[in-house]
């Protein structure tokens, strides 16, 4: 892609998150010299890179580990489940409302990617029969910290912006702060889960 | 606090402040920002003793005006303009003095797009990132320039160049863009790679730090669907689905979901900020190194 960068694809999201990890170990070694290290839906860019021709040559070469399920700490993200699209999300679903919700709050997500906004991931973690189509009409604002599904996907808006995907519930999280380290609280490869505000602790 | 600082007295239709930018954040979907010509950026920072990655102010098509508080050396360069201190003529693209209260004014360019204005001592906002450029993508950094704010500058810390003019090369009268196919070239047909290659374009109006946008044939797709979001480079030629290809430029988004047909070099991309509406632009194909 261009003269200092490679773009990556792989067979899916899961391998393309392994493929970020990996590259993440490297570059932590000083073995691989790269500025941006982009994870996307299934592809993984390398910008800033001396001499693409090279490590594009090596990469089919390269063993990688399969993505370990579960390391590090699993941020908890607490949610009020009072979006506006709550009843199209659970017709869409085929269950009722509270569902919704009880579903939502039972999966594990790991950030896949970040991107469209500072501090805005893309979480993946929902069974494939719960992915829901974008709004047909987009809105011209959406609020800050609206939780919100579109495709496979569940994000938090970081600030107020437009936006077409499904919103279910709100959070008083800062996603986004570039006075704090680190400015972005979701960064590719995080564990999260969202929490019912309001739901009883868990025994 | 130090008063060593400007006030603006005109801001002009767009005028931000930009250094090197913010790269290194894209994953966390932070653009780069940045001036979008580097090179006259450094050179400017160079003949007032700044190092290259001091701020400066990057203006579009009618320049700006601004009164500092203290006397201070300046460069203004980049698209040639008329350049007066106080109403009197003053020299582009050489260091200059400006008296303490007196005004500077950068006047419309004269051709191409953006001038840019250094300052001994840099232009000294918070830095957001490690950068003190303005992202207009994401709303990062400092606002545009407004009437009657007031911006802090750093302390000089080298001589300013003794040099009576600089060359900086003309803005284009064409718009010739080096390009590589790919990454995602197979999206389109092979009579669309053929336009790309072979045809004219122009620069649109609505063009602006994020992507020079064109007008001209539209590129026809060979692949229907939507493609996954995938990271993006500066200078990819992204094809929306009106056809016109996308020029991005250092406020381009993270990461995007339209097929990139083609790669600009980076050489080539200061010629592109340079460019205004109307500008005839070619695509050529040139070799990967």
């Amino acid at each position: 892609m261009g003269e200092h960068a490679l773009l990556v694809e792989l067979a899916d999201g899961t391998e393309a998150q392994a493929l970020h990890a990996e590259l993440l170990r490297r570059r932590a070694t000083g073995a691989l010299r790269v500025r941006e290290i982009v994870p996307a839906a299934r592809t993984v860019l390398l910008d800033g890179l001396e001499e693409p021709a090279r490590l594009r040559a090596e990469l089919p070469r390269w063993e990688v580990p399969p993505l370990p399920p579960r390391e590090g700490a699993v941020l908890e993200i607490p949610v009020r489940y009072d979006g506006p699209d709550l009843a199209d999300v659970a017709a869409l679903w085929g269950v009722d409302v509270p569902e919704v919700a009880r579903i939502h709050s039972a999966a594990e997500f790991r950030v896949a990617f970040c991107g469209f906004a500072p501090g805005f991931g893309y979480l993946t973690g929902l069974a494939e029969r719960y992915e829901v189509p974008r709004r047909a009409t987009p809105r011209t604002t959406v609020p800050r910290g609206s939780v919100a599904l579109a495709g496979p996907y569940t994000g938090v808006y970081p600030r107020a912006s437009p936006g077409g995907w499904q919103l279910i519930g709100s959070t008083d999280v800062v996603l986004w702060d570039h006075a704090r380290v680190p400015a972005a609280l979701l960064s590719p490869g995080v564990r999260v889960r969202f929490v019912a505000a309001g739901a009883p602790e868990a025994p | 606090m130090t008063d060593r600082a400007f006030c603006v007295v005109r801001p002009g239709a767009l005028t931000t402040v930009q250094d090197l930018g913010r790269p290194g954040h894209a994953h966390l979907g932070v653009p780069r920002s940045g001036a979008l010509d580097p090179a006259t950026a450094r050179l400017l920072n160079r003949l007032v003793g700044n190092g290259p990655d001091a701020a400066v102010l990057e203006t579009t098509l009618d320049g700006c005006a601004v009164r500092p508080r203290r006397p201070v050396t300046v460069a203004v360069g980049g698209a040639p303009c008329p350049v007066t201190v106080d109403g009197r003529p003053a020299p582009w693209g050489a260091p200059l003095r400006v008296p303490a209260g007196a005004l500077l004014d950068v006047g419309p360019v004269v051709s191409g797009v953006r001038c840019y204005v250094a300052f001994d001592g840099g232009v000294a906002v918070d830095a957001v990132l490690g950068s003190r450029s303005t992202d207009l993508l994401s709303g990062l950094g400092p606002p545009p320039l407004a009437t009657g704010a007031v911006l802090p500058l750093g302390d000089p810390s080298g001589p300013h160049a003794r040099v009576d003019a600089v060359p900086q090369s003309s803005p284009p009268a064409e718009l010739v863009l080096g390009v590589t196919l790919g990454p995602r070239a197979d999206w389109f047909t092979p009579a669309a790679l053929r336009t790309l290659a072979t045809r004219a374009y122009r620069v649109s109006s609505a063009s602006n730090r994020i992507g020079l946008r064109t007008e001209g044939p539209a590129l026809e797709r060979a692949l229907d669907g939507e493609l996954p979001s995938e990271g993006m480079v500066l200078g990819a030629v992204q094809v929306p689905p009106d056809g016109r290809p996308v020029v991005f430029l250092a406020d381009h988004p993270t990461t995007g979901g339209y097929p990139v047909v083609a790669v600009v070099r980076e050489a080539d991309l200061a010629a592109a900020a340079q460019a205004p509406p109307g500008t005839p632009v070619r695509f050529v194909r040139v070799g990967r190194r």
